[in-house]
């Protein structure tokens, strides 16, 4: 059923009883032509558009657990298109071109809300820096916009322009960033793919990946073998495990990043904003809750929390940028795991096992990547070649010296 | 997570700074015949869910190379060696 404002009213007066579940829980067939293993936001927009753009619908996206439980539902809701690198900026600037039309297009209210996304500088070299990366933008037509320190202040007063350390000189502002409601993400995805004839398996964890003469034939699955001709890997912080039951060995390592919430607050903060001192960006949910981030905790770690220094490193730079923020309570904590590769950038490529494709790397900057990722990545499938948007993100461009590296730290994962 | 260093006893985890895959072997040709064997060393990781041999300098203390045995799902620590004595230990098997 199409989603409007007939349905809803026609809805309101059975009192919500009648509404139609969003997607079926089928059982899985024998066979598909192609499956995706994971079923959080980057597989199930890959099944979205092998059916909706490449008119392939003999799909099953199989998730071991329920749908949209890992990152698509742990991150902090922040898309941008504030990239430098050229293999980076056009996949991520097309991202936020999706992104724009994706409610209309999956007809489901994600919330997709461009309320500016702010970077802070704190020193002239930065700003020089960030200079930079702002014409980098604007040649690959990315709206940046260089503010000084007063135009800071008349967008957030409250931050600590004065701080002996780390006093506020500027930022550079992409008034088109945002957030958007990342659980509707995964689920607008889920029932758009649904209503094309993809089957969404969940709790259907993959055991080994079967191939013969160098292809892929198979799957298997704690719900028996299921057979494919094309398999895509979006497993993000399991992908290394998943590969390895195929023989590959990527270049990953996966870590734990934490998010934060904090008590629901009046408005308070009305776009994301991000400290260039220290890694922390923060945002407003529609809820009043602060929701707000830093860096991953450093050691490689499959636990989905992580530890209490790493905490406190975040709050004390939240804090260093809005003192305010010392008196607001934080409500909940949680991790997800990050597959950090390694040079920062995502993997969207064949293997050398035939009709195996692999989707991974996205460090912790996946949830802005989901709509390209998927569209470049059913492309991929589809044709069995890359688009000129994913063609910088080879796995083999790590022996072939072609690393694409926004900071610049080299193979360590995790300081990306 | 505290972890048990060899010279100053048991310490909490942001005294550490971690420093990836121990078990990892830098290789010990410069010949670009080798090359293979640089990408694998540089580049490619197990990255294994359970149990692992990782880096970590002792930091914020005595400033040891330390290499701790670790459960990356429960983080449990199993044991904590010196990277000298880990070495030696590689060696001599």
């Amino acid at each position: 059923m199409k989603y409007s404002v007939f349905s809803l009213l026609k809805n309101t007066l059975s009192g919500h009883k009648k509404w139609p579940a969003a997607w079926r829980d089928p059982q899985p067939k024998k066979d598909y032509e192609v499956v995706i293993i994971g079923g959080g936001g980057h597989g199930l927009a890959t099944a979205y558009y092998l059916a909706k753009v490449h008119g392939i619908s003999n799909v099953a996206v199989l998730e071991k657990s329920w749908l949209g439980s890992g990152n698509v539902g742990r991150n902090t809701t922040i898309i941008r298109s504030n990239y430098m690198l050229p293999g980076n900026n056009p996949f991520y600037e097309w991202s936020m071109k999706l992104w724009e039309g994706l409610e209309q297009d999956f007809n489901f209210n994600a919330m997709v809300s461009q309320r500016g996304v702010l970077n802070l500088c704190h020193t002239d070299p930065q700003r020089d820096a960030f200079a930079r990366r702002g014409n980098a933008m604007r040649i690959d037509g990315v709206d940046a916009e260089l503010l000084d320190a007063e135009g800071v202040r008349e967008m957030y007063p409250f931050l600590d322009f004065n701080n002996a350390r780390f006093p506020i000189k500027g930022g550079i502002l992409q008034r088109r960033g945002g957030t958007v409601r990342h659980d509707a993400v995964a689920w607008g995805y889920a029932r758009g793919a649904d209503s094309r004839g993809v089957d969404i398996i969940q709790n259907c964890e993959v055991t080994g990946i079967k191939t013969v003469k160098g292809k892929v034939v198979g799957v298997g699955t704690n719900k028996g073998f299921i057979g494919c001709k094309k398999l895509g890997l979006a497993a993000a912080g399991n992908s290394s495990e998943v590969a390895a039951m195929a023989g590959l060995k990527l270049p990953i390592e996966s870590h734990v990043l934490q998010a934060f919430v904090s008590e629901g607050l009046k408005p308070y903060i009305d776009g994301v904003v991000t400290f260039g001192a220290g890694h922390f960006y923060v945002s407003q949910s529609d809820k009043g809750g602060l929701v707000f981030g830093g860096d991953i905790d450093g050691y490689n770690s499959y636990a989905r929390r992580g530890n209490l220094p790493m905490v406190e490193h975040v709050i004390e730079a939240g804090v260093a940028m809005i003192p305010g923020l010392a008196r607001v309570r934080v409500l909940r904590s949680w991790g997800g795991i990050m597959d950090m590769s390694m040079d920062g950038s995502p993997i969207i490529d064949k293997t050398s096992i035939d009709g195996l494709y692999l989707n991974a790397g996205w460090c912790y900057g996946g949830f802005k990547a989901t709509p390209a990722s998927g569209w470049c990545f059913a492309h991929t499938i589809a044709h069995d070649e890359l688009h000129k948007l994913n063609a910088a993100y080879r796995l083999d461009r790590f022996r072939r010296g072609y690393m694409i590296d926004e900071k610049g730290q080299g193979a360590s994962p995790n300081l990306h | 997570m505290l972890i048990k260093c060899p010279h100053c006893g048991t310490r909490p985890v942001e005294e550490f700074t971690f420093n990836g895959d121990a078990s990892i072997q830098r290789p010990t040709s410069n010949d670009p015949a080798t090359m293979d064997q640089w990408f694998d060393y540089v580049y490619l990781r197990d990255n294994p869910k359970g149990r692992f041999d990782e880096y970590a300098h002792h930091s914020s203390g005595c400033r040891a190379w330390l290499v701790v045995t670790r459960d990356t799902q429960t983080h449990e620590i199993f044991n904590v060696v010196t990277a000298r004595d880990y070495a030696k230990k590689r060696v001599a098997s």
